[in-house]
């Protein structure tokens, strides 16, 4: 609630969003003879402070509607709005300056960061570009990113290669909180990870939530993984949400037939539970057999 | 006797830098008809010992430094390449991970079955066509005389796995090697890929290797489990041994460190995770590999001077640590 009583409404607000890629054929004349439904309808809002999870298997479209929501990917039709505003219908100019509001983290930490720049102007860069502070602050602000998702300062003058995934992941991190954003997509940003490292990530961003009143749109297609980090899901599957709610009576009572079936694939680190769940699996199986 | 044992096995990989030592010390064995899991993090050696019961890598740079890998009572590390060539395929079968880049993408899927009847088996090409479309129809191809002609862009992803599995029973082996058989593929699809697996190696009363990273997988899967961490094998029991009772620290953090689906925990728990990372494998620790990250280890320790043995600390458990749960339950006691 806001001062004077009416509801606050979410960061994030999207309605319908759809984005449909042409498929073209032909020999010298290309046509578009067909279209991707890519992302097709789908709606959602995050609350300040929260995390949605958008969860699915390849293809589902929960990375395109990532970029779409950025407006790295421009939306064949619906609503993207950002503190009540409309990014859909924003010049590039406005569009870049919403930017620093609204930040990514990419899934792999070995090709999303320029091989060729040290891990301080990697950090750096993003302040550069939307004139914030001098050569001298920025250097002071690079090492307080450093600082705060926990990789070590003094490494600054080093180039990516020289670190681990879960290394590089970080500074992916400290890059995309360098403009002080308030929205942060973050479109699998463990599954290119060992699992101890993943922890290590996992928590941070977690840390970084609570300590920066972070908003996060969380992508990956791990439903564990997912669960740890949301406070809502959202499951995609072709394109479309089929089920959307509070994590976890998500993951405790699914409606949708995809929902469950896609629950009851996954294996539980547990021989003894995982034997009742193989058997309800293989269950399920046959009674959807048609639906698939 | 066990189907194949492997014993004390060393493959080092020749740098500039000097030998990684990639699989330093691992010893197992895989009953007839079983399941065997091999899980660990990526670099930890699970693929390169793989590989070297298969004679696969390319020497050099790799070499089998020392150590036996016993097939049927053969040692794999002393046969030549002829003899390498009627087991591969034969008696011994592997599958990969990715299976959008172990198919020949310029050869039909029936082509690239058949080549294997006609090679190991001296089948024609009619007899080879045939016993394909029983293959794919085995590994549950829908219209399989039909796809026999399609490349392999036409597959799924899952469905060329199926092919990949088809093309490595074709001769009834009795061990298929399975290296990251679904990490490629999605849940939905990695379960179907886990029930044929499953039902195979029963029809074919087949042993399996089965290499993962997911303790999922493991504990879905397999029968028998190792858990490898930077070339060794840090611990060894039955599927259920090891996860109702876990006595290494790296296997306990492991499992602490994964995030739940089901019961209590989700979005409030916070995740055990293990501060560090492996070690460089040119320049290994020392004693225990796992010392520099274990909660366990203090300076001067035994385990930081002396490097723990394999040990079976109750019958076919084993554990290679100076600090396993429960002997440290009972010194808190």
């Amino acid at each position: 609630m806001t001062e004077n009583g009416k509801p606050k409404e979410p960061l994030l607000v999207v309605e319908d969003l759809q984005k449909h890629f042409p498929v073209r054929s032909g020999f010298l004349v290309e046509r578009t003879t067909d279209w991707v439904k890519a992302v097709d309808g789908v709606s959602f809002s995050i609350d300040e402070g929260t995390t949605l999870g958008l969860v699915g298997e390849s293809g589902s479209g929960k990375s395109t509607t990532g970029y779409c929501v950025l407006q790295l990917l421009k939306p064949t039709a619906g609503s993207v709005r950002f503190e009540g505003r409309e990014l859909t219908s924003l010049k590039a100019g406005e569009m870049r300056r919403m930017r620093r509001q609204m930040q990514i983290v990419f899934q792999d930490p070995y090709s999303s960061l320029n091989p060729r720049m040290t891990v301080g102007d990697i950090v750096s860069e993003p302040m550069e570009v939307h004139g914030i502070g001098n050569r001298k602050t920025r250097r002071e602000s690079v090492r307080q990113l450093l600082d705060v998702v926990g990789f070590d300062p003094t490494f600054t003058n080093r180039y990516p290669h020289e670190f681990s995934g879960g290394q590089r992941q970080r500074i992916g991190i400290a890059r995309a909180l360098a403009l002080n954003p308030k929205l942060i997509v973050c479109d699998e940003p463990v599954s290119a990870l060992d699992v101890s490292i993943q922890a290590q990530i996992l928590n941070l961003l977690r840390d970084l939530q609570r300590d920066f009143g972070l908003t996060y749109l969380f992508i990956a297609h791990d439903l564990a993984v997912v669960r740890a980090m949301s406070d809502s899901i959202a499951v995609m599957n072709q394109g479309k949400i089929v089920e959307f709610g509070e994590a976890e009576s998500v993951y405790t009572d699914p409606q949708n037939e995809y929902t469950k079936a896609l629950l009851t694939a996954v294996p539980v680190a547990d021989p003894r539970r995982q034997r009742e769940r193989k058997a309800e699996r293989r269950r399920l199986k046959h009674a959807l057999a048609e639906g698939f | 006797m066990a189907l194949l044992e492997v014993r004390e096995l060393h493959t080092y990989f020749s740098t500039r830098e000097g030998d990684v030592r990639a699989v330093d010390g691992v010893s197992f064995d895989v009953e007839r008809g079983r399941t065997l899991g091999i899980v660990g993090e990526s670099g930890c050696g699970k693929s390169v010992t793989a590989l070297s019961i298969m004679r696969l890598l390319p020497q050099p740079p790799a070499r089998i430094v020392s150590g036996s890998i016993t097939f049927e009572g053969k040692d794999l590390t002393k046969l030549r390449e002829r003899e390498l060539e009627s087991l591969r395929g034969q008696e011994i079968a592997m599958i990969f991970q990715d299976p959008m880049t172990s198919l020949n993408p310029t050869l039909t899927i029936g082509t690239q079955i058949t080549e294997t009847l006609r090679r190991h088996l001296g089948m024609d090409g009619k007899e080879a066509t045939q016993r394909a479309v029983s293959l794919l129809e085995e590994v549950r191809i829908p219209n399989a005389k039909a796809r026999l002609k399609d490349y392999p862009h036409r597959y799924s992803g899952g469905m060329r796995q199926r092919v990949m599995i088809a093309i490595a029973l074709s001769c009834n082996p009795k061990l298929l090697i399975a290296d990251e058989p679904t990490t490629a593929l999605d849940v939905t699809v990695q379960a179907g890929i886990l029930d044929l697996l499953e039902e195979l190696r029963e029809e074919h009363q087949m042993a399996m290797v089965l290499i993962t990273h997911d303790m999922g997988v493991v504990a879905e899967a397999a029968d028998d489990v190792v858990v490898m961490y930077a070339g060794q094998v840090v611990e060894q029991a039955s599927v259920l041994e090891l996860f109702d009772h876990p006595e290494h620290p790296y296997t306990e953090a492991l499992l602490g460190a994964l995030p739940s689906l089901e019961g209590t925990g989700g979005r409030r728990a916070r995740l055990a995770s293990i501060p560090g990372r492996p070690p460089d494998l040119l320049d290994p620790p020392p004693a225990c590999r796992f010392a520099p990250r274990c909660q366990y280890a203090n300076l001067g320790d035994y385990c930081t001077v002396e490097p723990p043995e394999l040990r079976e600390l109750r019958p076919g458990h084993w554990v290679r640590s100076a600090h396993p749960a429960s002997e440290r339950a009972a010194v808190a006691v």
